[in-house]
């Protein structure tokens, strides 16, 4: 494939910076993504030439600004193939588009007895939102199990999803061992039981092609700055029907229709649910995160970053006395391996790692049930983009095996 | 940079309080013990303390947890154990000084012993929680003593 990886790395300037004097190897990536230039520079023209508040003022500049603005919705809209712009929510992140469902939807179709099915393996913004919502809603929450190798139990899912269910929420990939979840079967095993399939896109917005009517998702949800867009700009997909049905959670100006002493009537959905001046220049610059995975494609990144994490993965898997968790293999998996140094921490491998420049993230992922089925307080965790090359990885085994070497040898 | 450097962080010292840590264990009913979490790593460390006439009598822990972790919990108890309350509080804050990266006075450097090594830790701010996590959960069990002492 034509895959002109060392321009796609000009447009990153962070990627050619060095950490601790070393050759910078960033596989954070599941954390947060490096921005590229484009995106910095469309944000920094906005605010030189076309800043005002959206959807008020009827001079140009704002007008402008608006026009920009409501373009991103169309932008996403067309990105992950939803039916129209107004399904299109702009946030503060996933985790905000999680707890405004939760809150704003689940509070209406929840009730006492009443299940709300996640698997194990979510965020704790997957998690914690369903909980509390539970908690409110005097209903039960469970939990779909793994089969040993990680990926999701269908045949538990089978018997987790029932009658009394309302709501199953999960991750469309896992953040802590990579699997890309079997979303048609679950798809079908909610919507058969007449539950509402809510998805955590968090992990897969940036690896794949994300289609939000061939899920058939009724609500799905991802952060810009997992994408190349700026911090502090998320979207909330949902289905035109369920967004009217859903209430807002806050409240003030930009989302009301009409306010009297006693009584206040709202817009139509999707400005009904960002109350306040919102996040115009993340948006802005989400937009051209969108433009700039669109130009690369979105099935060519699948598959680039598919021939880096096949190999990466077989050569941390061979390493003597490492622990990979999840499957095995790269099928089915998707931008992230944990893993641990036998008998070493993950934080000590992380400071190691990170005198050697390989930045990963070491920690429980924000997935500590997860960590419980596994048996482990923490993990290590490399995660790829697909400006990531074959130096990085080949630096990350090195590292992997340097750290080792210092942990279990020298002392 | 290698990991040359890390052997400022990670001395002999260190390694060996991590892997054959001082005073790791549970003591009796009597003792008053505090858990704390390091949050981002979900490292739990539990300290339990025994005091007698405003003097560490006892003093011991447990949990899992990184090197650094487990080198200045282990360090900690050597460093504290018998010490008078009052002391043993300015030493932690002395510690605490110390591990963000200010000097501190030659006589509290001595009383600390090896803890003293974990200086270095300063130049790796990403570990400075895991180097206080003992410390912390003693001196909020120190702070009850004394105030139950007060009551």
């Amino acid at each position: 494939m034509n895959w002109q990886i060392e321009a796609i790395r000009r447009d990153f300037p962070i990627l050619s910076h060095r950490i601790n004097k070393e050759r910078l190897a960033y596989l954070d990536n599941a954390a947060t993504m490096q921005q590229p230039r484009p995106v910095t520079a469309t944000v920094d023209r906005y605010y030189r030439y076309d800043h005002a508040n959206v959807h008020r003022g009827v001079y140009t500049l704002s007008e402008r600004a608006t026009e920009a603005y409501e373009g991103v919705r169309e932008k996403v809209r067309h990105f992950i193939h939803a039916h129209s712009a107004d399904e299109i929510v702009f946030t503060r992140s996933t985790t905000e588009s999680l707890n405004m469902v939760a809150r704003g939807f689940g509070d209406q179709v929840v009730n006492a007895g009443d299940e709300i099915v996640i698997s194990v393996a979510e965020h704790h913004s997957n998690l914690v939102p369903w909980q509390q919502l539970a908690e409110r809603r005097g209903a039960k929450l469970k939990y779909i199990e793994l089969n040993p190798d990680g990926s999701l139990d269908l045949e538990n899912a089978a018997q987790q999803i029932t009658a009394k269910t309302k709501i199953v929420a999960v991750a469309h990939v896992g953040n802590v061992i990579g699997v890309l979840n079997p979303m048609s079967a679950l798809e079908a095993l909610t919507h058969a039981v007449g539950a509402y399939l809510i998805v955590d896109g968090a992990q897969a917005i940036s690896h794949l092609k994300v289609d939000v009517q061939a899920l058939n998702a009724d609500f799905y949800a991802f952060s810009g700055h997992k994408m190349g867009a700026p911090t502090g700009i998320g979207v909330l997909y949902g289905k035109a029907a369920l967004l009217e049905q859903m209430a807002p959670v806050q409240y003030g100006g930009e989302m009301i229709s009409q306010v009297t002493r006693t009584a206040t009537t709202y817009k139509r959905a999707p400005l009904k649910f960002e109350a306040g001046t919102p996040n115009i220049s993340g948006a802005i610059g989400l937009g051209a995160a969108v433009d700039y995975l669109d130009a690369l494609g979105m099935n060519a990144i699948q598959t680039y970053e598919a021939q880096l994490m096949g190999p990466m993965l077989a050569r941390i898997v061979a390493i003597d006395g490492v622990t990979v968790y999840g499957p095995q293999t790269a099928a089915d998996r998707l931008g992230v391996v944990s893993f641990n140094i036998d008998g070493v921490h993950p934080h000590d491998v992380a400071t190691g790692l990170d005198m050697l420049g390989v930045e990963v993230r070491a920690g429980h992922h924000c997935a500590q049930p997860l960590m419980q089925d596994l048996n482990v307080t923490a993990t290590a965790r490399a995660s790829l983009a697909f400006y990531n090359n074959q130096a990085d990885v080949d630096q990350l085994i090195d590292g992997i095996k340097q750290v080792k070497e210092f942990f279990l040898h020298e002392s | 940079m290698s990991l040359d450097q890390m052997n400022e962080l990670y001395r002999e010292v260190v390694l060996d309080h991590a892997q054959h840590p001082h005073h790791k264990g549970h003591l009796g009913q009597e003792s008053l013990h505090f858990t704390m979490e390091n949050p981002t790593c979900g490292d739990v460390i539990d300290v339990a303390t025994v005091v007698k006439d405003g003097q560490i009598d006892q003093l011991a822990f447990t949990g899992a947890g990184c090197t650094i972790s487990q080198a200045s919990a282990s360090m900690m108890t050597v460093a504290l154990l018998h010490r008078p309350v009052a002391e043993a509080r300015r030493l932690i804050v002395s510690f605490s000084k110390m591990i963000t990266g200010a000097t501190i006075n030659d006589q509290d450097q001595r009383a600390l012993g090896d803890a003293s090594l974990l200086a270095s830790v300063a130049e790796f701010p990403a570990r400075i929680k895991c180097a206080t996590l003992a410390w912390h959960a003693l001196d909020e069990l120190l702070q009850r003593e004394g105030s139950q002492e007060h009551e």
